[in-house]
């Protein structure tokens, strides 16, 4: 009996563990990473008085109050909508000027163009740390500290370089004799740009607009610099909870958790690209 | 790569980026710059200081207590995610339907507002509310973020841990997968060792991209603000404050301008340096065509 089950059990025992390794690093990657966004879910939907009186790791007493709070209460969500405003504009202005720029970078020597290109990046180096007073400053001065458009402009410091390296990854792949061919059948450069050769790197803009989106929608210090009252994002809003009688855990929770959604919803479409992205466009 | 040829119109279509940038980049490092050499009583009355704030700086405790911390913090992080990344992309399915989730749940860190991030770990680590801070304390370990300094160190690194990874993986994972499959063929006929696949196939490969990796790596954490300052608002004592905290503390609180510029231009220098040293051997990287 001993001698016909051996042999099996050990290979078993070898190949099992080769088959399952993967698997379990994986595995334990991934619970590692969602365990404190679960945490954070569990909160949003427990009351106050649970959350602070028991312990305990789903919740008890189901309550959706919180997300109703924000949802009804004007200075919550309006957080939200000044966000979406400022980081969408944001990403306009950042493709606008980022897609010719590419272009001439992808296809043209000219002079300074290397240098140009690294002192780009230098901002997206830049700590905004370091710009937050000259900002605050700068926009105060031309009028424009609490608008929208402030800190659509000054999230430009590390977006429009960053949608430019991007743009200029996916503009290298299409050949130069689309370009040529176009020249010759007697499109003008603007026709040519936008008839064919926008469609050409699709992808490209859609993962650039992606990355604007998402560093615009991530930064803090310099949103919240910038505004005070009419255009403060939800980032900022955040610390509301934070009353006299202690902080608000629960809603506190639930608006973390309503930040989280755009990004999830959005990251299914550029799951490929996103490698590509975070790289500027050079894998 | 293909051939560009030399057009000096090229600039035209540079130049609303040129504009654009100079004014939200060239003006406020132009304020900067002037903040730094000059003193005031107040009342916008400047006076011209040289080079004092610069010397006043360099010769600061502070400041070289928060380099000091902040080199400590990004090496430690640099130590343990470029090798974490790397070991989570060679798990990675390699496509199919589990390729495009483990993709998408490891993307969503990425996506979450600093702040966010901030304050789910200063909920998760809390000993009364927080799952880790309640199970470290159950197991009887001391873990107290806000005043002892150790767990606050270990908090934020674990949370840039947790933040950034997958950064790291997603790239190697890029790199990992435009190795062709003969590459892998020829190393099953020469019998090699998984270790030597890792050394002499993948590794080489993806030192593109992981170079890439380390420089945002080190840029981004080098400039790292909101996270730590959510959870440990620099605490306990100055234990964790960063550059990014401390010149904050400094210009926006305490609206010591002289001193801030100084140490922003001084800043800005160091991290221009070492990025350059990277993006010199990411360009040299990329002409060997790898």
């Amino acid at each position: 009996m001993t001698d016909a089950t051996a042999p099996v059990a050990a290979t078993k025992r070898r190949s099992l563990p080769k088959v399952n390794s993967r698997a379990v690093v994986m595995t334990v990657y991934l619970v590692f990473l969602m365990l404190p966004i679960y945490w954070l879910i569990n909160m949003s939907l427990k009351t106050n008085a649970e959350i602070l009186g028991s312990f305990s790791l789903w919740p008890r007493d189901l309550t959706f109050a919180n997300y109703v709070t924000i949802l009804t209460d004007e200075a919550w969500y309006m957080g939200y909508v000044n966000s979406m405003i400022y980081v969408v504009m944001n990403t306009a202005i950042s493709l606008a000027v980022a897609l010719p720029a590419a272009y001439a970078f992808s296809r043209y020597n000219f002079l300074g163009d290397k240098h140009l290109f690294f002192w780009l990046l230098t901002n997206r180096m830049a700590p905004p740390a370091v710009f937050a007073l000259p900002f605050f400053q700068l926009y105060s001065s031309i009028g424009l500290f609490d608008t929208h458009i402030a800190v659509a402009l000054a999230h430009c410091l590390f977006n429009v370089p960053l949608a430019v390296w991007i743009l200029e990854g996916f503009m290298r792949g299409v050949p130069k004799e689309i370009d040529e061919t176009a020249y010759i059948d007697g499109y003008s450069f603007g026709r040519f740009f936008v008839k064919i050769f926008m469609p050409l790197i699709a992808s490209g803009i859609g993962v650039a607009a992606f990355f604007c989106f998402m560093f615009s929608w991530v930064e803090l210090l310099l949103s919240r610099t910038l505004t005070s009252v009419d255009a403060k994002p939800i980032a900022a809003t955040m610390t509301r909870t934070v009353g006299a009688a202690g902080v608000d855990w629960g809603v506190l929770a639930a608006a973390g958790v309503l930040t989280i959604v755009p990004g999830a919803l959005v990251i299914w479409f550029v799951r490929n690209y996103i490698a590509k992205g975070f790289a500027l466009g050079r894998v | 790569m293909q051939q560009k040829t030399t057009n000096q119109k090229a600039w035209f279509l540079v130049l609303p980026v040129l504009i654009l940038v100079a004014f939200s980049a060239v003006i406020p490092l132009m304020t900067v710059v002037n903040y730094s050499v000059q003193d005031t009583f107040g009342n916008n009355q400047f006076f011209w200081a040289g080079l004092e704030w610069f010397e006043e700086m360099l010769s600061d405790e502070r400041m070289w207590n928060a380099l000091q911390r902040q080199l400590m913090f990004s090496g430690i992080i640099l130590a343990i995610e470029i090798p974490l990344g790397i070991f989570v992309a060679l798990n990675m399915p390699k496509s199919g339907f589990w390729s495009s989730f483990c993709l998408v749940v490891m993307s969503l860190p990425l996506l979450i507002p600093w702040n966010v991030v901030g304050t789910i770990w200063q909920i998760f680590g809390r000993v009364d509310i927080g799952l880790l801070g309640h199970t470290l304390e159950a197991l009887g370990i001391n873990y107290n973020y806000t005043q002892n300094t150790v767990s606050a160190w270990i908090t934020i690194i674990v949370m840039d841990v947790w933040h950034w990874t997958s950064l790291v993986a997603l790239l190697a994972f890029a790199g990992l997968k435009s190795i062709p499959d003969a590459y892998y063929q020829a190393a099953r006929i020469d019998q090699a060792s998984r270790w030597k696949v890792f050394r002499f196939i993948e590794l080489p490969k993806m030192m593109g991209v992981l170079m890439i990796a380390i420089l945002l790596r080190f840029m981004d954490s080098f400039m790292i603000y909101t996270e730590p300052f959510v959870v440990t608002g620099g605490g306990p004592g100055n234990a964790t404050t960063l550059l990014s905290i401390d010149l904050v503390k400094m210009a926006l609180g305490q609206f010591d301008l002289g001193p801030a510029a100084a140490f922003s231009l001084m800043y800005f220098l160091v991290i221009l340096l070492i990025s350059w040293v990277f993006y010199t051997v990411m360009v040299n990287l990329d002409k060997k065509g790898l």
